[in-house]
């Protein structure tokens, strides 16, 4: 029978080894990461791959929060007479909040996956041990550009969901159900700072696809070589990268928000 | 010095389970040497230890005078550029076309312009019989157009020192004799040395200059393609003359048939 001290101690050691291994790939990537930017070609092809590809997704979901959020408080701010807040709601939820978090987790599910199925697959065609016998190191060449589209697309894809999602509400607050249109964009105008609403939530997305796209390329880095290998990752990529976004969404929102 | 690489003394295992004991090996410059031997004999683990993707427990791998496996990062992949590789079903860049595959070396270790890569691609293509088909990504061509490819991408900075791993595995007889041919004659034409991982007994024999004989980690046998084929060593006569049962059984090592069925005296 396994010593309990020994398997607790045993689960504790391998615990640090792989946080110092996640470490190790994490500054290994961010010391290659400056050399990519001496090929721009490479990083907008990526932003073009993982950004436009997530847009659709991006904007429809942004519609469909923005209107949920336009019926909601309406709902609950009409109980109080105060119905004219809800562009003030609506923006105020998308800005710190939902715009960031919701787009970071449909971003791990879209292009985290995708880019987790990519780097595992190059793994098992050999690729990356091609490049690496031509002299090319693949974390400069194929992971770095990847990484600095991820944290380029992140923060716009955040800003298209908000607006799109401003729009939701307004289409419902305003349209459909009819609450006073000057009262809705005045308030909102009114109410929105800059710096604590707008700038906190784009440095949360920021944060989130630094998050994202370094758990997604780790996992296809460190995937085993199989069918079966590139799945596990590509599952694992969706659900690190999904607690890690909650997980530093408290945190920072503990951070930003504590008047 | 005569010799382009050098292995000496070469001790590599994975974990507690020996791949490679002991091992000697000399592949002299402008020569297309074979290493041959059955799945599992550590043929292809030699082509890894001379490219550096791992280190030996102890012994020396020597390419050009330097030992690789005393290299840095740096001095590895300084050492690389003279070096192609062929792995086994091609590893071509699947998002990339025939074409920007064997651009692939030249555009990330020169400068050329533009449209001297796109005369030295075409070159090479033409060399391999696939320039028409430059336009076409991997998935748009056979398997054995996916290896001269790769070939062309392999020889495409020139290098003194061209590795094949299993170039023959899965081609039919056509596409297995223009590799091989093209093996030969670009190994000849770059005035580069080959190394050969293959158990593919016709086609080796054609091309190489000298066969080394792996089993079980160890070199048991080395000679020309003539004296392997005269040779009179059970394991060599087994693997050339591809007899079922010999030093290699048949059956995999355990208790005989007769124990397993429980035939035979109980005590």
């Amino acid at each position: 029978m396994t010593n309990p001290l020994a398997f607790v101690g045993g689960g504790v050691l391998d615990m640090f080894a792989r946080v110092g291994v996640v470490t190790r790939s994490f500054l290994g990537l961010a010391a290659k990461a400056p050399g990519a930017l001496r090929r721009p070609a490479l990083i907008s092809e990526q932003i073009h791959f993982i950004g436009n590809y997530s847009l659709l997704i991006i904007t429809v979901s942004g519609l469909f929060v923005g209107m949920v959020l336009g019926l909601q408080g309406y709902y609950t701010l009409s109980q109080f007479g105060a119905s004219e807040k809800l562009g003030q709601l609506v923006a105020l939820s998308l800005l710190r909040e939902l715009g960031p978090v919701v787009t970071a987790l449909l971003f791990a599910g879209r292009a985290g996956t995708s880019l987790t199925a990519e780097i595992g697959l190059m793994k098992a065609g050999e690729q990356l041990t091609a490049m690496e016998m031509m002299a090319v190191n693949p974390i400069q060449r194929v992971l770095a550009p990847r990484f600095w589209a991820g944290l380029i697309a992140m923060p716009v894809l955040a800003a298209v969901f908000s607006a799109i999602g401003v729009i939701g509400g307004y289409l419902v607050g305003v349209q459909l159900i009819g609450v006073d249109e000057g009262a809705f964009w005045s308030q909102m105008q009114a109410n929105i700072d800059v710096r604590a609403d707008i700038l906190n939530g784009v440095i949360k997305s920021f944060v989130f696809g630094i998050a994202v796209t370094f758990t997604a390329l780790f996992q296809g880095y460190e995937a085993q070589p199989t069918p079966e290998g590139v799945s596990r990752a590509t599952t694992r990529t969706v659900v690190i990268a999904s607690l890690m976004v909650l997980g530093l969404d408290f945190v920072m929102t503990a951070l930003m928000f504590n008047k | 010095m005569s010799n382009l690489v050098e292995i000496r003394d070469l001790h590599f295992s994975y974990g507690d389970r020996p791949i490679l004991q002991n091992l000697s090996m000399d592949f002299p410059r402008g020569k297309l040497i074979a290493v041959m031997g059955g799945s599992g004999s550590g043929k292809t683990t030699v082509l890894r230890l001379i490219g550096g993707q791992i280190k030996p427990q102890r012994g020396t791998v020597a390419v050009n005078g330097e030992v690789v496996n005393r290299l840095d990062t740096d001095g590895l992949y300084r050492l690389r550029r003279k070096m192609g590789m062929l792995f086994q079903f091609g590893a071509l860049f699947t998002d990339l076309t025939v074409f920007e595959n064997v651009a692939f070396p030249l555009r990330e270790h020169t400068d050329l312009p533009e449209e001297l890569i796109r005369d030295l691609v075409l070159m090479r293509l033409n060399a391999v019989g696939l320039r028409n088909a430059a336009g076409l990504k991997p998935n748009e061509i056979s398997g054995g157009m996916a290896r001269r490819v790769a070939l062309a991408r392999a020889v495409a900075l020139d290098p003194a020192l061209i590795m094949y791993d299993e170039p023959f595995a899965g081609l039919d007889p056509i596409s297995m004799g223009v590799t091989a041919n093209l093996i030969r004659n670009l190994n000849d034409a770059l005035g580069s040395t080959s190394i050969l991982v293959s158990h593919d007994v016709n086609e080796t024999f054609l091309i190489a200059d000298y066969v080394y004989f792996l089993s079980a980690g160890k070199i048991v046998a080395a000679g020309t393609p003539d004296e392997m084929r005269r040779s009179t060593d059970p394991y060599v006569k087994q693997f050339v003359n591809a007899e079922p049962d010999g030093p290699v059984p048949f059956h995999y090592p355990g208790k005989s048939l007769a124990e397993d069925l429980g035939l035979g005296a109980k005590p």
